[in-house]
């Protein structure tokens, strides 16, 4: 044992004189990586990390922009939770968009890159860009209300009045019954974004001699080598993807808006985001508000941090 | 490259039998299909006649087509209060400007957190891959309080400033810049090379996929920037702010409006794919590490 220190000693001491005088140099290198990033941070901190600073504690205030904020507890929880019937709804829709717009989304994305990627290279390129352009064309996405509009000019209507499976027109954006459904297959439409193209990327980064290799180990058919080889290759994209896709299912907000109108009939497919808007851009209660954004905050942060810890398992 | 391309052809594919590849072509058909037809219907009704858009029962492709809602919308713009130029100059001044700035700044600091050890560093990465995981409307109502604190409101820098901020190109960049290897920042840095001249003149030329990527995201976004929370004067309004407006002209400007989504629709499409290619080799690096 003692050797064993005494060995250890001079090495310490040694890392400690080399760290001392590495000191200056260190400061000096620094100084130029801390002026690089500032730009960066400054801005970064500003619109990004203060925001989420002040959300929370607006939240526990009660806010109107014109009078300075007033300390309220957690009034505005205990409200948004116990008496906001509305915001229940809201909560419900979100979670119900979410639960299913993202994980299809998500492995429609993974699905079809991977079934993509098995086309020769010419192809791909336009497949890719066709499964990844309504993610970019802007809102094209209100192209949807004319083939789910209510009367007899609807696609979705004058079609299935052609066959004679329906009498009379439905009400797709204003009856509470098919609205949201409607949502979820325009959100699902929209949904091949970047993650999308992670998973083009990743799948085309696999070794190819480890498929080899997985032959020799006994797989027989392409799903065996996705879940034993592509995909624990592919492991960090999936990360990625899974971020891109859960934020973006709770975040859903716009389509509604503008699809179902605001408020939609009955608040059927009123999201957290809607109720958010609703608060802070048209009631000006910024306390309320920032409670709901704070919810929302920690609600996606939290489902991210749970389906990271799933997709670790993946391959094993 | 060459070499890489030449070995994969010649490699056979491996655990794909005919049937399955039969099923992956008809899944991709359907899918495919169902992908594009919004697409494909949009750019139909920019070159409909009026009354072939109102025809009953609808029609998906069009009969005789016609540049007229393209003129339409050029009449209706030179009518605009605020001549119809300056909506675009305002938005190709806020995609070129908030662009430059973000692959710039966001590079810079993507090159330090890569190839810098310093205090510090690692905590604001992780900061930044968090902020991927909320959106931007949880932060929208400080965001308003902190524009108007600092007098952003109703100027293009309440647009601009922040797309310099944008996490997803900083990470971006940042993962990409690994596959730099250190020895020739170093040999740089011997030359006599500061680091910002080793950061521009060495490491930028060497991820142009990653800044071509970033170039094509942030111009996605604020080529589509409505600007309307933060900005109130006429004349500085953006383009799709509006063409919004004359898709809200209802019935009447129905052509007009339809030429109006395809010209937003088609620029960003267009971009990516020129740097498709470009992008996935950014992508490839995208991944979040444990």
């Amino acid at each position: 044992m003692a050797t064993v220190i005494k060995e250890q000693k001079p090495k310490i001491r040694e890392k400690l004189v080399g760290r001392m005088t590495n000191l200056g140099t260190d400061i000096r290198k620094n100084k130029i990586s801390y002026a690089l990033l500032a730009p960066y941070a400054i801005i970064f901190i500003t619109f990004t990390l203060l925001p989420v600073l002040i959300s929370l504690y607006l939240s526990f205030n009660y806010y109107n922009i014109l009078e300075a904020p007033k300390f309220i507890g957690f009034e505005n929880y205990i409200k948004l939770f116990l008496s906001d019937d509305i915001f229940l709804q809201a909560v419900k829709n979100t979670f119900i968009l979410a639960f299913i717009t993202g994980p299809v989304g998500y492995l429609a994305s993974l699905m079809f890159a991977w079934f993509i990627n098995d086309f020769p290279a010419k192809f791909r390129a336009l497949l890719i860009l066709i499964f990844y352009a309504p993610s970019i064309s802007g809102n094209v996405y209100m192209i949807w209300m004319i083939m789910f509009s209510g009367d007899t000019y609807g696609y979705a209507n004058s079609t299935l009045m052609k066959l004679g499976i329906i009498n009379e027109p439905f009400q797709w954006l204003t009856d509470p019954e098919y609205m949201l459904g409607v949502i979820i297959v325009v959100v699902l439409w929209m949904s091949l974004g970047t993650g999308f193209l992670a998973f083009v990327a990743g799948l085309q980064g696999v070794d190819k001699a480890q498929y080899e290799a997985g032959i020799v180990d006994g797989i027989k058919n392409r799903w065996q080598e996705l879940w034993y080889i592509t995909l624990p290759n592919m492991k960090p994209m999936l990360m990625f993807g899974a971020v891109m896709s859960i934020t973006q299912s709770f975040a859903i907000g716009d389509v509604t808006q503008h699809l179902a109108g605001m408020p939609s009939t009955d608040y059927a497919v009123h999201t957290v985001i809607n109720h958010l808007v609703d608060y802070g851009s048209v009631r000006f209660e910024m306390g309320y508000a920032s409670a709901i954004a704070t919810v929302l905050f920690i609600v996606m942060i939290g489902s991210n941090k749970v389906v990271q810890s799933l997709l670790r398992k993946v391959g094993q | 490259m060459k070499r890489l391309k030449a070995k994969r052809i010649k490699t056979k594919r491996l655990n794909r039998t005919p049937g399955g590849d039969i099923l992956n072509i008809v899944v991709i058909g359907i899918f495919g299909v169902f992908m594009v037809l919004p697409l494909v219907y949009a750019v139909m009704q920019a070159f409909k006649p009026l009354d072939e858009i109102f025809i009953f029962p609808p029609r998906f492709f069009v009969r005789n087509p016609t540049l007229d809602n393209f003129t339409d919308l050029f009449i209706l713009m030179s009518q605009s209060w605020v001549p119809f130029t300056r909506y675009v100059f305002n938005t190709v001044f806020i995609t070129v400007v908030g662009t430059v700035g973000h692959v710039v700044i966001a590079s810079m600091a993507a090159f330090v957190l890569e190839k810098h050890k310093f205090p510090g560093s690692k905590v604001f990465f992780r900061l930044v891959v968090t902020s991927l995981m909320f959106a931007a409307a949880v932060t929208a109502i400080p965001n308003y309080l902190i524009m108007s604190r600092i007098g952003f409101l109703d100027s293009y820098l309440a647009l601009i400033v922040p797309a310099f901020g944008y996490s997803l190109g900083l990470f971006l960049m940042k993962q990409f810049m690994e596959t730099i290897p250190n020895s020739l920042l170093e040999s740089a840095r011997i030359d006599g090379a500061g680091e910002f001249r080793t950061f521009w003149q060495i490491a930028m030329p060497m991820v142009k996929p990653a800044w071509l990527t970033l170039v094509i995201f942030s111009f996605q976004i604020l080529w589509g920037e409505l600007g309307s929370t933060f900005i109130y004067s006429e004349e500085l309004k953006t383009l799709p702010y509006a063409l919004n407006q004359i898709l809200l002209g209802g019935f009447a400007r129905a052509g007009a409006g339809a030429a109006a989504t395809l010209l937003i629709m088609i620029v960003p499409i267009v971009l990516f794919m020129v740097a498709q290619g470009n992008i996935i080799q950014t992508m490839a690096t995208s991944g979040i590490k444990e």
